[in-house]
């Protein structure tokens, strides 16, 4: 693997590290499986965009920041208030977000970014060239790590990583766990679309498809992260994202570079996703058959 | 201070299952009163915490604490005035925070506006002295995890929490049932002298009869979703175990039906 093609490795990392981010916050410390995600990382790209090609990719940040956040509020009224199953939620927002998608990118299903100005045209302005992007990208980063490390320990922050853990003593703490819910699936889905958003400007061109399957993306990421980083505290979870993300990518990249199709990579990722969830389970099916061995003899 | 006026509540309503739980319950309790509740398995004594808590809304009648009626109050609201604990040690407590995280956090609903970078040491101080007054030695393990803690702890740690900004009410559904006997008679002393400290008004649901008519200022007993006997003062301070339960039977007209009752004093 070239030089370059691993600091692309390395700046696509930096990028899909905040779908991890944002899973985390859902999946980990809400305890919800999310499945906005998908449509709300297409989102962010097709936001940031069309803001690009009017000539604002910052604008284009932002604006992917309140549609995300909008789309997680959704989810979250539609699993509070009107009591329906999260994940079942999670994909009504999805399946309404691709019909919202298009419309954002004028009903067409490829936008190309080629000759606008993009916020790492900006950052080449004054970064050294060959490390402009990476930069950009790890200080953007960062902040979002530093924003989320905030807020969790934050007297808010307390009450929605208590929503996951026991709503009981959210309820018993006088706080409404449905607001607890709500903002936790908003920044989770805002930090999911930003990620969509500096991806549609990288790669110069959004595409209704890009964020199928951005779940198990995610998850995979976290979880490899988990496998490696470990389960401590809060910024160790988020560092575990960075390098689960990271290695995510790597191995794309070596897939690419060698044979293999890398639209397989998807079924690889399923199979990570699922093996790693029902891990505990498997373990525990092989230690009953170890004891009846045992019991056997 | 809290009364209960005509409350009915009828579980699974139109059903075949239906069941009705509490049957046109009044009871009055007055400001610093501490009563013990006894009565059958089924009897509707948790039925009658919930209703007051506000785990579900109670079908007729009216609940009003300290002059406001919370009859259609939701549960989260009633929560800044009513402290909780039940059987269950694991239900009070958030088990993958911390100590001072989980205390934090009942803290909030005495103190909205706290720093927004984290704990401080102000608080964490607070925090330090409170679990010292609990003697379990918490004190020193504030960044612990509370899935860590034994049950014991754990239960502790909650009464902690239910009172940190003191209640006006709180509600004791069996909160020592699932300790070891020593633990209980920990958790139950410290119980005491909280509630004493802070003049709380408390409910404790009770399977240990002689505990019942040692703690406190009086009893109550349910039978049927119905208060049957409600004693205090003198004929409370003559009262046996024994003339207890006789005076159950006639009541009621069954005996006392109870699978965890404690009758010993231990
Ligand atoms: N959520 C519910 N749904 C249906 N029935 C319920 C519900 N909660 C309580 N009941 C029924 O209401 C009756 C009273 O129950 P409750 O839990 O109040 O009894 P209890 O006096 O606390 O008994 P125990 O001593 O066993 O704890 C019981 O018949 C119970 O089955
Ligand atoms: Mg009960």
């Amino acid at each position: 693997m070239t030089l370059t093609l691993f600091q692309g490795t390395l700046e696509q990392g930096l990028i899909y590290s905040l779908v991890a981010i944002g899973l985390f916050l859902s999946f980990r410390i809400l305890d919800i499986a999310d499945l906005t995600v998908d449509g709300g990382f297409t989102l962010g790209c097709a936001t940031s965009a069309i803001a690009t090609l009017a000539g604002h990719p910052f604008l284009g940040l932002g604006l992917a920041l309140i549609a995300g956040s909008l789309a997680g509020v959704v989810t979250a009224l539609l699993q509070t208030k009107m009591k329906v199953q999260p994940i079942l939620a999670g994909i009504i927002t999805m399946t309404a977000l691709y019909s919202i998608n298009l419309m954002i990118m004028d009903n067409r299903a490829n936008l190309p970014l080629l000759k606008c100005e993009t916020i790492y045209s900006w950052a080449a302005g004054f970064l050294p060239e060959d490390y402009s992007k990476i930069i950009l990208l790890a200080v953007i980063v960062l902040l979002v790590v530093l924003a989320v490390f905030i807020f969790l320990r934050s007297g808010t922050g307390l009450a929605v990583r208590a929503t996951g853990d026991n709503p009981d003593l959210v309820r018993s703490s006088s706080i409404n766990p449905h607001n607890t819910i709500t903002i936790g699936l908003c920044i989770a889905n805002a930090i999911v679309a930003l990620s969509g958003a500096l991806l549609a400007q990288y790669q110069l061109f959004a595409e209704i498809t890009t964020g199928t399957g951005m779940v198990v993306i995610g998850l995979a990421s976290l979880i490899m992260g988990e496998a490696i980083i470990g389960r401590g505290g809060i910024l160790r979870c988020l560092i575990g994202c960075l390098v689960g993300s990271a290695i995510y990518r790597l191995i794309i990249a070596i897939a690419i570079t060698s044979s293999m199709q890398p639209s397989n990579l998807k079924l690889v990722s399923a199979i990570i996703v699922a093996l790693s969830i029902s891990w505990p389970a498997i373990k525990e099916k092989l230690e009953i058959q170890k004891l009846k061995r045992a019991a056997g003899k | 201070m809290l009364e209960l006026k005509n409350i009915n509540k009828t579980f699974n309503k139109g059903t075949p299952n239906a069941k009705q739980a509490l049957h046109d319950l009044s009871i009055h309790f007055r400001p610093g009163d501490f009563v013990s509740i006894i009565g059958s398995n089924g009897a509707g004594k948790s039925t009658v915490f919930n209703a007051i808590g506000g785990s579900f809304l109670v079908d007729s009648g009216h609940i009003v604490l300290d002059g406001q009626d919370i009859t259609f109050m939701p549960e989260y609201k009633r929560a800044v005035h009513i402290g909780r604990l039940f059987q269950d040690p694991l239900r009070g407590t958030a088990p993958n925070m911390t100590i001072e995280e989980n205390m934090a956090m009942v803290y909030l609903r005495s103190n909205k506006a706290r720093s927004i970078f984290g704990i401080s040491s102000k608080e964490r101080d607070f925090f330090r002295s409170k679990l010292q007054e609990l003697g379990l030695g918490l004190e020193d393990r504030l960044k612990s995890k509370v899935g860590l803690l034994s049950g014991g702890q754990r239960q502790a740690l909650t009464l902690l929490m239910a009172t940190m900004t003191t209640p006006k009410v709180l509600l004791l559904d069996e909160h020592t049932a699932a300790l070891d006997p020593a633990t209980a008679d920990k958790v139950l002393e410290l119980t005491q002298n909280i509630v004493k400290a802070g003049n709380i008004t408390t409910l404790m649901i009770t399977h240990n009869i002689s505990s019942a008519l040692a703690l406190g200022n009086r009893t109550v007993m349910m039978n049927n979703g119905s208060v049957i006997l409600d004693i205090s003062g003198d004929e409370r301070d003559r009262m046996t175990v024994p003339e207890l339960l006789e005076l159950f039977k006639e009541k009621s007209h069954t005996t006392l039906d109870d699978d965890r009752i404690l009758l010993t004093n231990d």
